[in-house]
């Protein structure tokens, strides 16, 4: 039992895929035929089996593979993984909420045995198998951020909580939607949102940072964000930008169901006990044009959605290139037919 | 002007309560020091220490910052000259002291950066613009920093992309943000214009 | 969503009186099994029945982060309050069950500092324990002076001093001793925060001179609970489910809001979270605002009310409730 772990690569020849399982638990984030930003937070609780939130912390088939990709992208640039000095005692938080619900929810993958501060962790499908103090970093062999990161899907801001406002002071970002960790750590709620377009005069973060920042422990807290991302790559950083930008260009008719990929990031707010910090686990989830067509209520909004976007969201998510082929790919699954309400399926 | 928030926001150095003043200032900024005076209460100099750096302004402004009888007044070449002195004057000093920045953009946003480093909040930091809109630019994909950019787009120094400089600024590099400008289709190359003055 | 608090079912392990005016109580889990870990300086929020009227007040927790087999907190007896010291003092025994929320912490260390400046006036001594602790073990930086009436009422001051030594400086009214506030605040390296926690008196003293001396607002925190006061009954129009309601001498709006079923999110209970923040829709009469939340434009304004800590006297209220 448990997860079959599928062997694939987010580069070079770009063999991921999902399986159709996979496909039916994708976190399709629009509730309606059209887009626009909202403070669509609600509470993260565990929900319906054989969804992405069955589990607070989700652990899917791609699980061995990004952790692989994780590996190679640190390799060349250990500049994504960062944490300001006062951001350990985060980090062991961090630690100890990943190690917790990932044995909690796959006890057949994950095992944590606790002793006092004897802690032994056992990650079977990476081959991991460690005893450490916990609060000493003498005994592992990164940081406590970095150590679990590693060791888990998607990308983690750990904010912390002063003056009224969250701070970006440290994170594991390796799979980001054109976002720089080097660049933006350091910087507070506001400025690291600077450059989205339209969602400051809308009021939208001085209301998302006022309830961030009253998220109390035991009470985490969710939304999805979205984006499009060409091949199924998951460095798509500006660090690379100048190497994968082209491929914004080698979109056609022919290649959009299996080069396009819908790009959904589920992301989770938890209080942190010790520190006080807030974490910030963004979880990515690909779907290729070909397996969102697979659900006709999918193709049909998503078809809408693309169609209709504000041309200014459309710039800051970098569509502008391929929008109008995808839409008009699209248009073939939209037999303007209505649909229900909702995330479900008609 | 339409801007962002994380693009820095001057204002005007007035004098604020505290034990003991250090103002650093380049260029035309030192007649932000000189402006502040007016209105400084009249022991302020008393406790305040002076770093100038007189750049492409030579010796206009020495004269008149010396008459303001500060207890320490310091005068360099260049900011790299002059950190090592701010970094050792930081290292020693009590809360209760206020710092005030006056001058370009890559002066406030180094000297600010020693700040930070030292433990002080940059929100209680003074600062004013005076002088050239130059602007110092981080090359995202070679980390490298770029001196005195005056164009958009400009070229980085280091690994020759050409970059869009963006109002996106991190204080902790004390620089904006470049990205590629053509990733797309590197055949295309945007006009040149030279708008940071 | 509103935000608040999930609630944790406690049982009394043991109370202990401290000296003539303050008593600690210790809570376990009553299924067994461990407290949520908390960060130094976090409150829980303490449920009170109390023949048909339910109280919740908030203490710190003083015992060590690192310990989460039990919570204990410190309540200095005030014989004029509402009844929230009384109730704990004379009816909370051992053994008896009780609620308490999670943790929530308005009062949390910047652990940018590089030295921590920690100022105690009388019970403001208790978020300090957990502090110090949570420092300790982690080699932090840190001061603490602490100033009380006499020497009987120091609570906790020989614990301290036996655990730190001489970072710790006690100053006892009764011998005439006072923190040498001016000097402290002139010492300190760069990078110093400094944590104040006491009467208002004291905070504003504390605040006031730090400011004078040229320190800047972030790096001057303090922990300031207004109780809510007593006062003349009013009575109050809840707009949003049709209710009206009447406030009792002894109880907060807030605490009137709930009795009537209506339940508003909360976090402090004291005038600072900014939770329970409502909206006046109409009003005839005068506020008596007693929160450090709203700004002096907003009290002014006749907008806003934070109804944990603050009343009103006069013909007519209707909340948007």
């Amino acid at each position: 039992m448990g997860i079959n772990f599928r062997k694939e690569t987010f580069r070079d020849d770009f063999t991921f895929r999902n399986s159709p399982e996979q496909v039916k638990r994708f976190p399709f984030p629009y509730h309606e035929d059209a887009y626009m930003y909202s403070v669509n937070i609600e509470p993260h609780v565990a929900g319906p089996k054989n969804s992405v939130f069955e589990h607070l912390i989700d652990v899917d088939e791609h699980y061995v593979s990004e952790m692989q990709d994780r590996a190679m992208v640190l390799a060349e640039d250990p500049l994504r993984c960062q944490s300001l000095p006062h951001m350990t005692l985060a980090g062991w938080d961090l630690l100890e909420l990943l190690m917790t619900e990932m044995a909690k929810g796959y006890p057949e993958h994950f095992t944590l045995t606790q002793d006092g501060d004897r802690w032994r962790w056992i990650n079977r499908p990476l081959g991991i198998d460690d005893t450490f103090t916990f609060g000493d970093v003498s005994t592992l062999p990164y940081g406590p951020m970095e150590y679990i990161t590693r060791q888990s899907q998607g990308d983690f801001a750990i904010l912390d909580q002063r003056d009224g406002n969250l701070w970006m002071d440290a994170g594991m970002i390796t799979t980001q939607a054109d976002w720089s960790l080097d660049f933006d750590i350091g910087m507070n709620f506001f400025e690291w949102h600077a450059p989205v377009p339209l969602a400051h005069e809308m009021g939208v973060f001085t209301r998302a940072l006022k309830f961030l920042t009253n998220i109390q422990q035991g009470q985490p807290a969710r939304r999805l964000n979205w984006t499009m991302t060409i091949n199924p790559r998951l460095d798509t950083s500006p660090e690379n930008f100048h190497k994968w930008g082209s491929d914004r260009l080698s979109v056609t008719a022919e290649n959009v169901g299996q080069k396009v990929h819908l790009r959904v990031e589920l992301q989770t707010f938890f209080r942190l006990p010790r520190s006080n910090a807030l974490v910030f686990p963004i979880r990515c989830y690909l779907l290729k044009m070909d397996e969102l067509v697979s659900v006709a209520k999918w193709g049909r909004r998503f078809h809408r959605v693309l169609r209709d976007l504000p041309d200014e969201l459309a710039e800051y998510k970098g569509l502008t290139r391929y929008r109008q082929t995808v839409v008009e790919w699209l248009s073939k699954y939209d037999d303007g037919a209505p649909t229900s309400p909702g995330f479900g399926p008609e | 002007m339409k801007t962002i928030l994380s693009r820095p926001v001057y204002g005007t150095l007035s004098p604020q309560a505290g034990k003991s003043h250090l103002l650093i200032a380049d260029a035309e900024g030192a007649s932000a020091i000189l402006d502040l005076a007016k209105q400084a209460p009249a022991d302020f100099f008393a406790s305040a220490h002076i770093m100038f750096i007189p750049g492409r302004t030579g010796d206009s402004f020495q004269a008149s910052l010396k008459a303001l009888k500060p207890a320490q007044y310091y005068e360099g070449p260049s900011i790299a000259a002059a950190l090592p002195r701010l970094t050792w004057t930081l290292a020693n000093a009590h809360m209760g002291l206020r710092v005030y920045l006056a001058g370009t953009e890559g002066l406030i946003g180094q000297m600010m950066q020693a700040a930070i480093e030292a433990g002080i909040d940059p929100a209680s930091i003074q600062t004013e613009h005076r002088g050239s809109w130059a602007r110092r630019v981080q090359c995202v994909h070679c980390k490298g920093i770029t001196e005195n950019v005056t164009t958009q787009p400009a070229t980085c120094s280091h690994c020759g992309l050409l970059l869009l400089v963006r109002d996106h600024y991190s204080k902790r590099h004390a620089a904006f943000q470049g990205v590629c400008i053509n990733a797309e289709d590197p055949t295309e190359i945007p006009q040149t214009e030279e708008i940071f003055r | 969503m509103s935000a608040g608090t999930n609630k944790i079912n406690v049982t009394v392990t043991e109370v202990v009186a401290v000296n003539e005016l303050v008593k600690r109580f210790h809570f376990e889990r009553t299924d067994g099994g461990n407290l949520p870990t908390f960060s130094g300086g976090a409150h829980v929020v303490i449920e009170m029945r109390d023949n048909g009227t339910t109280r919740l007040n908030p203490y710190s927790l003083m015992s060590s982060p690192l310990n989460t087999r039990d919570y204990t907190i410190s309540v200095r007896r005030d014989d004029v309050g509402r009844g929230g010291s009384l109730f704990m003092h004379n009816r909370v025994k051992r053994g008896m069950e009780m609620v308490i929320s999670y943790p929530v912490n308005l009062f949390s260390l910047d652990l940018r500092a590089k030295k921590h400046l920690m100022i105690a006036g009388g019970i403001g001594i208790t978020p300090f324990l957990a502090q110090t602790a949570q420092l300790a073990s982690t080699g932090g930086n840190f001061e603490l002076h602490y100033t009380c009436r006499s020497e009987a009422l120091g609570s906790y001051s020989e614990v301290l001093r036996e655990r730190y030594g001489n970072r710790v400086s006690l100053y006892l009214d009764e011998r005439n001793e006072r923190i040498p506030l001016e000097r402290l605040l002139a010492t300190q390296p760069l990078g110093t925060h400094i944590y104040v926690c006491g009467p208002a008196g004291m905070i504003k003293w504390v605040r006031d001179t730090a400011a004078t001396h040229g320190w800047p607002d972030d790096s001057v925190h303090y922990e300031h609970f207004a109780a809510p006061q007593p006062g003349t009954p009013f009575d109050v129009k809840l707009a949003v489910s049709g209710l009206e309601i009447r406030v009792g001498e002894q109880q907060s709006l807030l605490e009137a809001i709930e009795a009537a079923g209506v339940d508003p999110p909360y976090l402090c209970r004291g005038g600072v979270c900014g939770q329970c923040e409502t909206n006046v829709i109409s009003y005839d009469g005068t506020f008596k605002h007693n929160d450090h939340w709203l700004s002096d434009e907003e009290h002014c304004s006749g907008k806003k009310i934070m109804p944990c800590v603050s009343r009103f006297e006069g013909r007519s209220l209707v909340l948007e409730r």
